[in-house]
């Protein structure tokens, strides 16, 4: 060691502190300077350090699958409980379904009844949203090979999305459920009772022309109804919600903000379409 | 005792007293590595950092100087990823301060001294706020750094009953010595 005289030694230590001060300004600005060389200083730090980490991490990890085991010991059991009441419940299902089965068999035999020919469907990408006359309509890609025709029915892979409105070579509009110019004809499942699914270009749709004296019930079940002849009956749509205005809108299965595919459905209906539509040659045979 | 000279200091003495000049630095650095692990809390690394650093600056300034709060920046910096120098930085001005308060802060009761780091650590964040404000060119997020102050301030407590301990063992060998 050096011996220095007091004095110097105590204007040294004096100094020291604004020294590094201003080293850790010079670092300041050699961090931003020269980033590799800070990434190279970082890698070559967690490089030494990482045995350590390796190490730590051991007896961390045990402890944490140690406390997750009886985590899931705990849940177990009622996890147990749920599971065979819910065996239960979907065992009396089964059994109502099968003497559903059968029963629908017995019918059908007395009565000849033909079932539907299965709907044939392309499926097509959404590639834009919105566009056109429509707020809410979507154009799809369609492949040239695959011929659409106005009208068809679209569906997500949950519900009912829209119609199809107008038709290219290559592509093709959807108009969606939500736009104000949609209307559907719909049943509601509990009642059967018909009525008017009309789009607000808001989330959901609301109901109208519901019959008298029946109105629609709060969580029931609404389906396409074939009136008009342009929906097959039966299409799910969505289930009814009285909204805090008091009127009844349809929370809709399908998820219209997020459309990527969707089926184009042709079960050979022409209902009411627009007039360019009905002088315009059938592409396919009607059923 | 009186009128004989101290005995010289033989090589384990020396060793001994190398080990408990330096022991602070070790600890101070081993608790970072420890909280920046992946499984331990590393956004709690400024707020062990900061809180070592004050305590040893206030209770053992001689074993806490200017170039080892100086490497427990840079460290830090290294381990997280603050932009580089904001940590050296925050550090020395912390010792600096807490040592020029030191005469007052050691007489004081632990409640009032851990008031007083919550003001050095409301500093402290507010201080790297501005610096990581500056070097970015960008106005980052207030609430990281109101979890930093909060983290700092709620950490104090355990790393200082730590730290006491290890201080007054030490002050103990000493007195033995």
């Amino acid at each position: 060691m050096i011996r220095l005289s007091i004095p110097l030694r105590q204007a040294l230590s004096r100094l020291t502190m604004p020294v590094l001060i201003a080293a850790a300004f010079g670092t300041m600005l050699l961090g931003k300077a020269d980033t590799v060389l800070v990434e190279r200083g970082r890698m070559a730090l967690a490089d030494t350090l990482a045995p350590i980490y390796a190490v730590v991490a051991e007896p961390m990890g045990a402890l944490r699958d140690a406390v997750q085991d009886l985590r899931y010991l705990a849940s177990m059991r009622a996890e147990n409980l749920r599971l065979r009441e819910e065996n239960e419940r979907l065992h009396r299902w089964q059994a109502a379904a099968l003497a559903m089965e059968a029963e629908n068999g017995l019918l059908r035999r007395q009565l000849h009844y033909m079932p539907e020919a299965q709907a044939s469907f392309h499926t097509a990408r959404v590639v834009a949203d919105a566009g056109g006359t429509y707020a809410r309509a979507v154009l799809l890609s369609v492949n040239p090979g695959v011929s659409l025709r106005k009208g068809q029915v679209a569906l997500d892979e949950r519900g009912l999305a829209g119609r199809v409105t107008e038709v290219g070579n290559r592509s093709a509009r959807v108009l969606l459920v939500t736009d104000m110019n949609s209307r559907i004809p719909v049943v509601l499942e509990g009642s059967r009772s018909r009525a008017m699914l009309a789009g607000t270009n808001g989330q959901r749709p609301r109901l109208q022309h519901w019959p008298e004296g029946q109105p629609p019930q709060n969580g029931e079940r609404v389906v396409t109804s074939a009136e008009a002849g342009v929906f097959p009956a039966g299409l799910p749509v969505g289930v009814v919600r009285w909204s805090e205005g008091g009127a009844p809108e349809v929370e809709l299965y399908a998820r219209l903000d997020k459309l990527d595919l969707l089926r184009i459905f042709d079960f050979g209906l022409t209902g009411i379409l627009p007039p360019e539509a009905v002088a315009r040659p059938e592409p396919r045979p009607r059923r | 005792m009186k009128g004989r000279p101290q005995p010289p200091m033989g090589l384990l003495r020396r060793l001994d007293a190398i080990a408990r000049a330096a022991f602070p630095a070790v600890t101070t650095a081993l608790l970072m590595v420890l909280t920046s692990t992946p499984v331990g809390l590393p956004s709690a690394l400024p707020a062990v950092a900061l809180g070592c650093v004050f305590f040893w600056s206030v209770f053992r300034p001689a074993a806490m100087s200017p170039p080892v709060c100086f490497g427990m920046g840079l460290l830090q910096d290294l381990l997280g990823f603050a932009p580089l120098g904001t940590g050296i930085l925050t550090l020395l001005l912390v010792h600096g301060l807490a040592l020029r308060f030191r005469r007052f802060l050691v007489r004081q009761s632990f409640l009032v001294v851990w008031l007083i780091f919550s003001g050095f650590a409301a500093g402290t964040a507010a201080l790297g706020f501005v610096l990581v404000t500056v070097l970015n060119l960008r106005l980052p997020p207030v609430a990281p750094a109101l979890v930093q102050f909060a983290l700092s301030a709620g950490f104090y407590p355990a790393i200082a009953a730590l730290l006491t301990r290890l201080h007054r063992a030490m002050r103990r060998a000493e007195d033995l010595a």
